[in-house]
């Protein structure tokens, strides 16, 4: 039994490295997500959004003289640091040559401190929000495609005023994300005037949220916002706070927006409302196009963000002729900003082509890139509410 | 009116919950205490237990609402228990042959058995990921509520509404008639009571003839049972995800030792203390004060003791402190 096992671990090995000298040119990029974890429904069309990015690029066959792209996953549990950094590690052992990644905001976080900036590794993260990775020290390495929650709260708040929504009940799943958008959600309703009755946070993987519900019904208002996660303890609380009819209708940012919220909570929902990075582009049409054709829902939350953050790093790969991070790093915002051609989804081909004679290009891809800051997102969100079971878009802001 | 306003309140946020989660609570230590008492280790396992009991129900609810065989206004999920509890069984007498009998036969200490529950628990957590995989199930179906918030507050005529969902009611009510056949099956059947005798002393047992392979064998399948119970129970009041049953393992062992490990009586207090302990200390009183105290009294603040962040700091600071000066629990379990 410990013969064959050794022949068969021997035979895979040797498999695996003469299929990467097959491919000499290859171009690994890390698709390091939460594949386990509180928003694990969401990760699998993230990471097919970036995979397609990918596949596009190798198909055109006209990166770096016809490269291979490859994608290699990898776990971050969206809350696990030490699961994060670990498998951070074993995607620069793999050899990759960036890294979109992480998801969640305190996984992100923990990655580029311990990993990428020790490594000079570049990040392009399609989905940490959190205001405090603006400021986080990171030698320019590290990007994201979603803007920063200190924009969504003033959006959440403006929202909440339009609908004539005076006071709010806060919950926050209790981590980085959720700490830093309930804070920028509390201070935006109140410079508006708006009244916050309680903020609380709620720890996730829990199966029993009544002492939270009770403590957030007793303390009432209009609305009960839900800075946590659709998987987790925010649908756990949505449902306890239904069921004891303690509020009727929530506001739902970014963590909550999803199909599956409405699809577990059922008709009850119907009425609230919520917003998530998205922009009227032409790209999201287009991306949502490519998407239903390979087969995987284009709209689903973060998976156009990710499909950018993977054309991102390989269109300044191409721009800088090279794959190693510390050349391209300097090109991802001439990539993605004016001046040059402007590129949607689907014309990776194209914009490689451009840079490899020299030209200059305006990524918009499917959120209309826009790169600001120490790179990141300007934000135009999408208004959403729940209608008939389903996330509708009312409009964008 | 005030004053039952004030009642109502309290009742729907803080007493119908807290009786709802300390019955499944009080089922899963009762597993727990039984195992620690006449297999004398802490089965860490037993989460999963509940996860798999659980996940077998849900496979079979599933399939009889394909072939349209419903409970009425109950959930399905009760009909399909039985094979579910069945299934737990089977799965828990094949890893006592192939797994605890060897270490059992080797008189291992109670360290290692903790030990070989914990990879016990790591497969099983493979194996219910594996079949179903790690995302939440929903499978309640028939009446949802037995009172909704809505219609008590027009049938009232109150400000406050109060609602039992159907699951509360059918976990409290199956908690106690679980809890009165343990009971009975422990102190007035021949085997409960040779499964007493080989808890109190072993070789005092053995010497009297009892056979421990079937002690064993029995304690396994009322475990099995209490556990697929008890995951039942809670993946239908709230909803089936294998992560959480793993998470569920905490507050489970706190309510057994807090209540005294061994002791049946202690995992049920138990299981009330932790739960009612989660719920009330963090629970803000503002709403009932403002109906109970005259006006000018009513309070600004939320009059919360604790933030609901220490909610499980309150559970383990009451284990803490059982266990510094009564370290055999509330009930006189076995030393921990």
């Amino acid at each position: 039994m410990k013969k064959l096992l050794m022949a068969t671990a021997a035979a895979a090995l040797t498999a695996g490295t003469a299929f990467a000298d097959g491919h000499a040119k290859e171009v690994k990029l890390g698709v390091l997500f939460g594949f386990t974890g509180p928003i694990e429904s969401l990760t699998p069309s993230m990471a097919q959004g970036a995979e397609m990015a990918m596949e596009e690029v190798t198909e055109s066959g006209k990166l770096l003289d016809g490269a291979k792209v490859t994608p290699v996953r990898a776990d971050t549990g969206c809350i696990d640091n030490g699961l994060a950094t670990a498998n951070a590690e074993k995607l620069l052992a793999e050899g990759v040559s960036g890294i979109i990644g992480g998801d969640c905001s305190g996984v992100t976080g923990a990655v580029l401190q311990n990993v990428a900036l020790p490594n000079g590794m570049v990040m392009i993260s399609p989905s940490a929000s959190s205001p405090g990775l603006t400021s986080m020290e990171d030698n320019g390495l590290f990007f994201r495609t979603t803007p920063s929650d200190a924009r969504q709260g003033e959006i959440m708040a403006e929202i909440l005023k339009d609908r004539g929504v005076e006071s709010i009940a806060l919950t926050y799943t209790n981590n980085d994300y959720g700490k830093g958008l309930a804070d920028s959600i509390q201070s935006a309703f109140e410079a508006a005037g708006g009244t916050v009755t309680i903020v609380t946070a709620h720890e996730d993987g829990k199966g029993d949220y009544s002492a939270e519900v009770g403590a957030l019904a007793s303390a009432g208002g209009d609305v009960l916002v839900v800075a946590g996660y659709l998987d987790q303890g925010g649908l756990g609380i949505i449902q306890g706070a239904l069921d004891s009819g303690a509020f009727d209708t929530f506001g739902l940012p970014d963590g909550m927006i999803g199909e599956s919220l409405p699809k577990n909570i059922g008709p009850d929902l119907d009425g609230s409302f919520g917003q998530i990075a998205g922009s009227d582009s032409k790209g999201a049409e287009i991306f949502a196009e490519m998407a239903k054709e390979v087969g995987f829902d284009g709209t689903s939350a973060y998976s156009s963000e990710s499909y950018d953050a993977a054309a991102l790093l390989l269109l300044a790969m191409q721009a800088a002729n090279s794959t190693e991070p510390s050349d391209y790093v300097g090109k991802i915002l001439d990539v993605a900003n004016a001046p040059g051609e402007p590129i949607n989804p689907g014309e990776l081909g194209k914009a490689l082509e451009i840079l490899a004679n020299g030209g200059e290009i305006d990524y918009q891809g499917a959120t209309g890139v826009e790169l600001i800051g120490p790179g990141e997102s300007a934000g135009s969100y999408r208004e959403i509410e729940v209608r008939d079971g389903k996330n509708e878009t009312l409009r964008f802001r | 009116m005030d004053l039952l306003n004030a009642l109502v309140a309290l009742t729907n946020f803080v007493i119908v919950p807290g009786l709802a989660y300390g019955s499944q609570l009080a089922l899963g230590a009762l597993g727990v205490t039984l195992i620690y008492g006449i297999l004398r280790f802490s089965n860490f396992a037993h989460g999963d237990t509940m996860a798999f009991g659980a996940m077998l129900t849900i496979l079979v609810t599933w399939g009889f609402q394909a072939m349209g065989i419903t409970f009425g206004v109950l959930p399905t999920a009760l009909l399909a228990l039985p094979f579910g509890i069945l299934g737990t069984i089977g799965l828990m007498l094949f890893t006592d042959r192939t797994v605890y009998r060897f270490y059992r036969q080797q008189k291992a200490k109670p360290v290692i058995f903790v030990m070989v529950s914990l990879g016990v628990m790591f497969m099983m957590n493979g194996l219910v990921r594996f079949i179903i995989g790690p995302g939440d199930q929903r499978f309640a179906d028939g009446e949802r509520f037995i009172i909704k918030a809505r219609a008590f507050k027009e049938m009232t005529g109150l400000e406050e509404g109060l609602a039992i969902k159907t699951t509360q009611g059918i976990t409290v009510i199956t908690a106690v008639i679980v809890v009165a056949l343990l009971f009975w099956f422990l102190n007035k059947t021949r085997t409960g009571k040779s499964m007493r005798a080989y808890s109190d002393n072993e070789d005092l047992a053995l010497l009297s003839g009892i056979n421990p392979e079937r002690v064993v064998m029995y304690t396994w399948m009322i475990v099995a049972a209490l556990a697929t119970i008890a995951g039942v129970l809670y993946g239908l009041d709230k909803s089936f995800k294998p992560f959480t049953y793993f998470q569920l393992l905490l507050p489970i062992f706190a309510a057994a030792i807090v209540g005294g490990l061994g002791s049946p009586l202690g995992a049920i207090a138990g299981g009330f203390i932790i739960a009612f302990s989660e719920v009330t200390i963090t629970y803000a009183w503002k709403k009932v004060l403002a109906y109970v105290l005259p006006d000018h009294l009513a309070p600004d603040g939320l009059v919360q003791l604790l933030s609901t962040d220490y909610k499980f700091a309150v559970s383990f600071a009451i284990l803490i402190v059982v266990l510094l000066f009564k370290p055999t629990g509330l009930f006189k379990g076995k030393a921990v």
